[in-house]
């Protein structure tokens, strides 16, 4: 009797394992009207779901905006997504041009050009320049992409030094004389340092990733961007007396006593707490941290200054353009509706709303009235922005993990300049070879 | 013979689901990463074959070969320090009567907890201002040992504070296991010992070591294993500091979060390939010694 049974016990867990398993495929169910956008921008949720009721109510049009968070995870859900052809009719990348322009060669992507030069080109004049540059792939492009623009910039980021002037003050230092040279800034932060015994500078120096931008702003600076981009192409090596003289900047610094304790494996985030709570004078940050430190310390009285110049034969180049991008996903029976509420999105009214909620720097021309007052000299550095992502070619992300590996251990002490350039150009030769 | 095939089918779709389960979540994916290591795949665009080309890279890496030492160094430590610790603590525990489940448990509580949690409170233990909170510098302070103080994470010295925090975070794991081993051992060998004027120096060398070797065996083996695959304590606490702490799962996890799939399997496959051989390698050393104490291998 009880044998009978087994057949169809066994074959349950089978229809129920099956069962389980369909669960996770995407839903066959028909769209109704609405739009689905993915981000990370934990900081933009709610004034993004704002934004969507707005939306809502002046077309009928539903739009949901789904964050998924941390940054990592949300760029392993798009990949998945891609693969399973289940992406949102609105996403964004993150991370280095050639994974967009991976998505744009496998066909996920919608070039965004001819809505863009539409009406005399009414919907791209209205973007900074600098901005919008990101998301364009030029005519023979290094990723062999079509050319056009495949994104839509919803903010634009700089990166920027930034002081407390409340520390410069009580040092006795002019709060309205940041140092504008590597010599005038390590001696304002020994200043500081001895005078009130707050650490010099801070930085997520950890993550590796701003030593790299600080590192290519001083490299611009130093020998042009021309030199520069020649040492990506693998014209230029690395052990050239320039870039020694970069990464000698770094044990500078070091050697100066300025840097706080642990830098080398400070993240982002500690050091914007360390920052807003005044245990800096200086820092080095994304325009993103005016949002941060009113989050942390409303009162922290500071302001943003552009990278100590090392040289006056080249002009200074800022790492900055557009923050954060979306995408409309080629495939999406709804593109045209998505298109339009980017359109909406990034308008005017939309954009300094964004500035008023996130303090953001806008996407769009015309905004400069709204920014926060710490942000206002900003725009006139819009025209100096550079961006891996607008340089011809980037550099591989290994030679980049290991410029960021060899600052790390030039500012812990365990390596020189000479011995980091070295590593540098060996692994940049070791990856041509390929 | 109707009876033996429905007897047969029966039996068989009980195992239907654990085998679709195992097909899916392990057999498939290691033949996955097998085809993605000889592939330059990043996961979007159309892969494409280059035969051993990610090998090679693997092969003259020295970030990879970096990432072993370092995997290598804290495992040593591992083998040593934690390793000693837990069995004394063992050997200690299982002659105390009272008390012996609360020590038990006490032990067995790092092992437990997370390894996020344990790089992060470790980092703000270790840390000076104003990533951490500088705890142990004060305790030093506290203690006078004030010319100690050091900034223990920002230094050469990450990578050996590093291993102590792993050691620190699974002795636990060795403890229980060597516990279990020692209380597999029967009594009446130590008394017939304690009779013949054995004492415990011989009691431990001639029969509490001999006896523990397959335990102690393993415990080698899931270190080795368990160290060289280390990953979350050590992202949290140093973030791999300058290459000092990267291990070699970190560097899988780097070309992984870059999209360089390919290489990221080739990687993987090495570091499994290695580790395999290693146990093995493990494995014989011990029936070798085994058989030299004869001892009846387990």
């Amino acid at each position: 009797m009880g044998k009978r049974n087994f057949p169809g016990k066994g074959m349950f867990f089978v229809a129920l394992l099956i069962a389980a398993i369909s669960g996770c495929a995407p839903s066959s169910k028909p769209k109704e009207n609405k739009i689905v956008i993915w981000h990370w921008m934990v900081d933009r949720q709610s004034a993004f779901s704002e934004l969507a009721k707005k939306y809502e109510t002046q077309t009928g049009i539903k739009v949901e905006f789904k964050l998924f968070f941390p940054p990592d995870i949300y760029s392993q859900k798009v990949i998945a997504a891609a693969r399973a052809n289940t992406l949102p009719d609105i996403f964004g990348i993150l991370g280095e041009k050639k994974i967009a322009a991976s998505f744009i060669k496998s066909g996920h992507i919608l070039n965004m050009t001819p809505y863009m030069e539409a009406n005399s080109d009414e919907w791209k004049n209205s973007f900074n320049p600098q901005t919008l540059k990101v998301d364009i792939f030029t005519d023979n492009n290094y990723y062999g992409v079509a050319p056009g623009i495949y994104g839509i910039p919803i903010d634009t980021t700089i990166l920027n030094f930034v002081y407390n002037k409340e520390l410069f003050k009580k040092a006795g230092l002019n709060p309205d004389n940041p140092p504008k040279t590597l010599d005038e800034f390590i001696k304002d932060a020994k200043a500081v340092k001895e005078k009130i015994g707050v650490d010099g500078f801070v930085c997520g120096w950890g993550e590796g990733w701003l030593l790299n931008a600080l590192a290519t702003e001083w490299a611009i600076n130093l020998m042009g961007e021309d030199k520069f981009l020649k040492t990506i192409k693998g014209e230029v090596s690395y052990t050239d007396k320039d870039w020694i003289k970069v990464f000698s900047f770094f044990s500078r610094l070091k050697d100066s006593g300025i840097l706080a304790s642990g830098i080398a494996t400070m993240t982002n985030k500690e050091s914007e707490d360390a920052f807003s709570k005044n245990k800096a004078v200086f820092s080095f940050n994304g325009t993103w941290a005016v949002n941060v430190y009113a989050q942390i310390n409303p009162n922290l009285d500071y302001g943003f200054f552009p990278l100590p110049k090392v040289s006056d034969k080249f002009p200074l180049k800022v790492w900055g353009g557009a923050g954060s991008s979306f995408m409309v996903n080629a495939k999406s029976p709804q593109k045209d509706k998505a298109v339009s509420f980017l359109k909406w999105l990034t308008a005017r009214k939309q954009q300094i709303f964004l500035i008023d909620r996130t303090h953001n720097l806008p996407a769009i021309k015309g905004c400069s009235d709204n920014l926060p007052g710490v942000l206002k000299h900003t725009t006139e550095i819009f025209g100096s922005l550079t961006h891996p992502d607008v340089w011809p070619q980037n550099e591989n992300s290994q030679v980049i993990e290991v410029i960021n590996r060899g600052l790390q251990q030039i500012i812990m002490g365990i390596k020189t300049p000479e011995e980091v350039a070295k590593e540098i150009q060996k692994t940049k030769e070791r990856i041509s070879r390929r | 013979m109707n009876s033996l095939i429905k007897e047969k089918t029966v039996n068989f779709s009980f195992i239907i689901p654990a085998l679709i389960i195992f097909t899916l979540f392990w057999i498939y994916p290691f033949f996955y990463t097998f085809i993605l290591s000889f592939q330059e795949n990043d996961l979007i665009s159309a892969p494409k074959f280059i035969g051993l080309s990610n090998f090679k890279l693997v092969f003259t890496s020295g970030d990879w070969w970096s990432s072993m030492y370092n995997g290598g160094f804290i495992t040593l430590w591992a083998l040593t320090f934690q390793n000693i610790l837990a069995l004394m603590l063992a050997l200690s525990v299982d002659k105390i009567i009272r008390l012996r489940k609360f020590y038990r448990v006490v032990f067995f509580i790092l092992p437990v907890l997370s390894e996020i949690i344990i790089g992060l409170l470790m980092k703000q233990f270790l840390a000076s201002e104003p990533v951490g909170e500088d705890v142990f510098n004060h305790l030093l302070n506290g203690l006078g040992l004030g010319f100690l103080a050091h900034n223990w994470l920002g230094t050469a010295y990450v990578r050996v504070i590093t291993a102590m925090v792993h050691c620190w975070k699974g002795f636990g794991w060795a403890f229980i296991i060597f516990l279990a081993g020692l209380q597999s051992i029967p009594d009446q060998l130590y008394e017939a010992a304690r009779i013949d004027g054995a004492g415990a120096w011989h009691c431990f060398t001639k029969i509490t070591l001999p006896l523990l070797m397959p335990v102690v065996t393993l415990v080698v083996v899931l270190t080795i294993l368990g160290t060289m695959q280390a990953f979350a304590m050590i992202l949290a606490l140093t973030g791999g500091a300058g290459g000092l702490t990267t291990v070699p799962v970190m560097v899988i996890y780097d070309h992984l979060r870059h999209n360089i799939a390919g290489l990221a399997a080739a990687e993987g496959l090495v570091l499994g390939v290695i580790l395999v051989a290693v146990s093995f390698t493990m494995f014989f050393i011990s029936k070798k010694i085994r058989e030299k104490y004869g001892v009846l291998p387990s």
